[in-house]
């Protein structure tokens, strides 16, 4: 007696497919590990046995790294590793949310345009198109150099809204493409309203590329943040952030190099990782596109 | 469309997304806690009026409001409160040349630099002409300007004292500057010439071009790169656009006597008049940029037309 064997291949979506794709790349799965272990380490810092950012230590003053301060101490005595991880909790948050509020205006802003389509279509395109080359930068700038208080929730709001426009296109231009599907006829014939057809079969579909431009939002947000914050228009003493620690740095490099070196090193890698990541998530998810 | 309607299409368009942008600051500057006047010490309340009333600041706002965009209108943009004796654009025509001149050799190096580079990538991918320049390209555009200009100074000034530390008065004072401005965009434009002319370069009509026993470089430059640079164009609207914002770091990071720094204090002082000129010069530069660059596109490609 010979016993059959079963064999069941199991079906391959395309979630499995992208997910096997990344994990041939070697390099990018590095940079995706790099990443959430420079973030857990920032968002663990309260936590950890070093020292509090903010205290300062004047009769010890800038110091170079050593076994007590690993990433020497700052012109105030502060420890650099600790105000390092500390900045990098306040430059991720303000990548993460930030990236959030672009998200959910632009999503839904394509969402509408692209499914709606006709002349509100145009319309709505019309005015990115118009808003599109506008100096964004400069607003941001003119409305953080302006403000007195100038509270996180602003810096979050004033970076969101320049950066859902591309997503905004990018989520019209995919959902014209799924408007087009036999599903969607479906859902149409069946009756159901033009919000549950977004929810229900447009929304899930986008997932795969609202996952890709996230990941590729979020530094080009930790980026501007660190550019304002480098204008000393960030986040406010005794907070402090990358791009915070960075000009700091850049203040004092003739005399003490390492209080510039340290937070360059991190936010560079951060950076670096990031982008790489999210490049080799978008050949992975959505091979179709292209640079 | 011909190109004459084109061009006056665009410019009445653009007429009202001016106007939002002047009522935009105009608000944003008024709605600021603070005036134009406010020191470090208290100014004497006598002097503070007269002040006030010199500059029209007593008058309610919607009056300060129409008087701004009436005197727009002529073509004044009114005296500044920091400079009393100088119109706005005296300040802006004195601070300009040295962002105008940053900007450009900035534009021209990465323009130049980096469609050669991505050139050289694109002809022999795959090889070490092809790995060394993108590798080092993405690290030009994972490294802010504020990391590299801080890190070419600390080398090239401080340690081999090639260059001065800060200042605009010699030629060799302006190679960190323009090169920390250009890094980025020269990155960028080399990764986006390389991809787009390795997809021209299959095309047949290169081929074709080389079955005939055209040169090497002559197919390469007129054959492919001249098809291949559409990207690149499209590309140099938003480049100047960040050009223009990272020169405001540049500017702080090298102490330059640029527009950029002095339009940053400038908001902080309230000074409305000036404030407003900058960020309108600024825009109307960036929309007749792209105005510029959407003709460009139309004439290196018959194809294209002027009213899509």
């Amino acid at each position: 007696m010979t016993e059959v064997e079963q064999v069941t291949i199991p079906g391959q979506s395309l979630w499995r497919e992208g997910l096997l794709r990344l994990r041939a790349n070697r390099f990018a799965l590095i940079c995706g590990c790099v990443v959430s272990l420079i973030a857990t380490f920032c968002f663990l810092s309260p936590v950890l046995p070093i020292a509090d950012y903010a205290v300062q230590n004047r009769d010890l003053g800038p110091t170079p790294p050593s076994l007590d301060h690993w990433l020497g101490t700052d012109t105030l005595g502060r420890d650099l590793l600790s105000r390092i991880l500390f900045g990098g909790q306040i430059s991720f948050k303000v990548g993460f949310v930030a990236t959030f509020t672009a998200l959910l205006i632009g999503v839904t802003y394509g969402m509408v345009s692209g499914f709606i389509g006709g002349a509100l279509d145009r319309f709505m395109m019309r005015f990115i198109d118009i808003l599109y080359p506008l100096p964004f930068t400069i607003f941001v700038i003119l409305l953080l150099s302006i403000v007195e208080e100038r509270s996180m929730t602003l810096i979050y709001i004033a970076i969101g809204a320049v950066e859902w426009l591309s997503m905004a296109r990018i989520i019209r231009g995919e959902v014209l493409s799924l408007k087009k599907n036999a599903f969607i006829e479906a859902a149409q014939s069946l009756g159901q309203s033009n919000f549950k057809i977004l929810l229900k079969h447009i929304f899930p579909n986008l997932l795969g590329t609202i996952i890709v431009y996230t990941t590729l939002t979020i530094p080009s947000v930790m980026l501007l943040e660190s550019f304002i914050s480098f204008l000393g228009l960030g986040v406010q003493p005794p907070m402090t952030s990358w791009g915070d620690l960075i000009k700091n740095g850049a203040d004092f490099m003739e005399e003490y190099p390492w209080m510039l070196i340290g937070p360059a090193v991190f936010f560079s890698v951060t950076l670096f990782s990031l982008n790489f990541f999210g490049d080799a998530l978008r050949d992975a998810l959505d091979p179709r596109s292209e640079d | 469309m011909s190109l004459f309607w084109f061009i006056v299409k665009r410019i009445v368009e653009s007429l009202p997304v001016l106007f939002a942008i002047v009522t935009l600051s105009f608000i944003m500057i008024k709605m600021a806690p603070g005036g134009p006047f406010d020191g470090e010490k208290q100014t004497d309340p006598l002097v503070l009026e007269m002040l006030n009333a010199q500059y029209g600041l007593d008058q309610p706002l919607s009056s300060q409001y129409t008087r701004f965009i009436s005197n727009l209108f002529k073509g004044e943009l009114g005296p500044s409160t920091n400079y009393p004796s100088w119109s706005v654009e005296e300040i802006i025509a004195s601070k300009l040349p040295v962002s105008i001149e940053l900007g450009l050799y900035s534009f021209i190096l990465a323009l130049f630099l980096g469609s050669g580079i991505g050139a050289l990538s694109a002809v022999r991918p795959n090889s070490l002409y092809d790995y060394l320049p993108m590798s080092t390209s993405m690290l030009g555009i994972c490294l802010p300007s504020f990391v590299i200009g801080p890190l070419l100074l600390l080398v090239f000034s401080l340690h081999f004292q090639w260059f001065n530390v800060q200042g605009w008065n010699f030629p060799q004072d302006k190679v960190l500057p323009v090169c920390t401005l250009a890094l980025f965009y020269t990155a960028f434009i080399a990764r986006l010439t390389r991809s787009s002319l390795i997809e021209v370069l299959g095309k047949d009509y290169i081929r074709t071009a080389i079955a005939k026993g055209v040169s090497p470089l002559r197919t390469i430059v007129v054959h492919g790169l001249r098809n291949a640079f559409s990207p690149v164009i499209s590309y140099l609207g938003p480049a100047l656009a960040g050009l223009i914002s990272g020169s405001f770091v540049v500017e702080t990071i090298f102490q330059l006597p640029g527009l950029g720094r002095f339009f940053v204090l400038s908001a902080m002082n309230r000074d409305v008049s000036l404030t407003i000129g900058v960020v309108l010069f600024y825009a109307v530069l960036i929309l007749a940029f792209n105005l510029m660059v959407d003709i460009l596109l139309v004439f290196m490609n018959p194809k294209r037309r002027f009213n899509d």
